[in-house]
């Protein structure tokens, strides 16, 4: 039996997937605006960023009508709670993604502090968790989920070992501050991307299994 | 102090009483009802299969499931009402407070385990009658009015009728006549009302009345529904059972069973992805 309001949650998980690989696009943009010095790509980041913002407000809006008008229950009630909160997680690494955009613009205006190594690692490696995490959004898929909120600590790793590099470049050579600190926010940013993507593996344990991994030192009695 | 420190005492969040509900276990709780290895047959036919569940005191369990899947059936074994259709026959236990019900006096039985129905059903009196018919028949220890007021009172219908006891019950409204019949079930103070879906024939505003009122009457006695209505029983109840042809599939706390039922039967009722 075709439920009345199979299409809307269809059209829902649609929208979410849109903006999930516009946001997608805008990590790798703003990471190879750095990586590659190449503005136009800063640029591209900086104009898509409405498009992402536009389809928050869209998913917001077609979530309040979902609730409101249909009484959800169980796997669609979970469905679409968790749909709510990975907008606000996309619509986030938007925003990082921008924040890169904007930090590379600043970076291009100087020499090259060193060649990257650690950068272009971290970011394969996160934009392989948001890519992850949207597919295990699709196909509802806790393995993957998993594996997502595994790759984490690796991306902290990453980040630490960036800030101490760059902290000696810093030491050494005061004219590399203003780029090498640019850089030290761009890894910040990019770890910021991976927390989101890490909440959005979490929502899909939720969606299936019902099950809150969130804070595991939370007592739930 | 430096804002960086941290607060030497963590923060205590202070708990939300009325939340606690929604986390307890049925195992915890006392039982005013036990109902084990129940099957019930109209004539040969077998409509209820080897049903287990624990009624809690004080608490509202409402049963759901689609047409015929015998909630209804099983409403009326708990005041064996099916013994008003002939050639039934249950086999399996009910307790009523650690006693069975099935080697009571039905009579007995019936003023502990009230019941109100799909359909308002007053009788042809008078309002005040109506709840006084019980208390004149059971032989009341408080003066009549004192009860009747009482009762009226308790289902939320005083303030509404108190300037017109004596007019017929027929003249009120369905809503009305609804919480008349749930005060005359009160009026003999049951341990057990039993309600089979009492809002199907009512509007929303009504509805909602009863709902709050059902919500309000677990303090004085211990409630079952029987409901078609899945939003109701999800507002109203604390356990729901979900029965599915004459089978009981699962039986938890209703937070539980409508955000993560334990059975994809259960699942797919809820859900609107049945038949």
């Amino acid at each position: 039996m075709e439920r009345h309001f199979e299409k809307d949650l269809n059209e829902l998980k649609e929208r979410l997937l849109w903006m999930g690989s516009l946001a997608e696009r805008s990590v790798h943009q703003s990471v190879h605006a750095v990586l590659d010095s190449d503005e136009q790509l800063a640029k591209r980041v900086l104009e898509e960023e409405d498009a992402i913002n536009e389809l928050q407000i869209e998913i917001d809006d077609r979530v309040v009508q979902l609730l409101a008008l249909h009484q959800l229950m169980a796997s669609d009630l979970r469905f679409v709670l968790a749909i709510s909160r990975i907008n606000n997680d996309l619509e986030r690494i938007g925003d990082q993604a921008v924040n890169i955009a904007q930090g590379a613009q600043r970076i291009l205006r100087h020499p090259r502090v060193k060649p990257y190594v650690d950068l272009p690692r971290m970011s394969e490696l996160v934009e392989e968790m948001v890519r992850n995490a949207l597919n295990a959004v699709v196909r509802r898929d806790v393995d993957l989920a998993h594996k997502v909120l595994a790759t984490d600590d690796q991306v902290d790793h990453y980040r630490d070992q960036i800030f101490r590099e760059l902290l000696t470049y810093m030491m050494g050579d005061s004219s590399v501050v203003f780029p090498a600190f640019e850089l030290v926010l761009a890894a910040k940013n990019l770890e910021r991307i991976g927390d989101h993507a890490t909440n959005i593996a979490e929502d899909v344990i939720y969606i299936v299994q019902g099950q809150d991994v969130r804070h595991p030192t939370v007592d739930r009695r | 102090m430096h804002a960086s420190v941290r607060p030497a005492v963590s923060v205590n969040i202070p708990p939300i009483v009325t939340n606690a509900a929604t986390r307890e276990t049925a195992a915890a709780l006392a039982m005013r009802m036990t109902v084990s290895k129940v099957n019930f047959f109209y004539g040969t036919k077998q409509t209820l299969f080897d049903i287990n569940l624990g009624i809690a005191a004080n608490k509202v369990t409402a049963l759901i499931g689609p047409s015929g899947c015998g909630k209804s059936t099983l409403l009326r074994t708990l005041n064996r009402m099916y013994e008003t259709v002939r050639d039934t026959r249950l086999e399996g236990e009910i307790l009523l407070d650690g006693k069975s019900i099935l080697t009571q006096d039905v009579t007995a039985l019936r003023r502990c385990v009230g019941m109100v129905f799909q359909r308002p059903n007053p009788f042809p009196k008078s309002i005040f009658d109506n709840v006084a018919y019980g208390l004149r028949i059971n032989g009341s220890r408080v003066p009549l009015s004192e009860a009747v007021e009482k009762s009226l009172r308790r289902a939320a219908l005083w303030d509404e009728v108190k300037d017109h006891l004596h007019k017929s019950a027929y003249e009120l409204s369905g809503g009305q006549q609804q919480r008349l019949c749930i005060a005359r079930a009160l009026a003999v103070d049951p341990e057990v009302l039993l309600l089979d879906e009492p809002c199907s024939a009512l509007d929303p505003i009504s509805t909602a009345k009863i709902e709050e009122l059902l919500v309000q009457l677990k303090d004085l006695c211990t409630i079952v529904t029987v409901t078609h209505n899945m939003q109701q029983a999800a507002r109203m109840s604390d356990f729901t059972a979900f029965l599915l042809i004459g089978q009981l599939i699962e039986f938890n706390p209703t937070p539980q069973l409508f955000t993560t039922p334990g059975d994809p039967r259960t699942e797919a009722y809820i859900t609107g992805r049945f038949g």
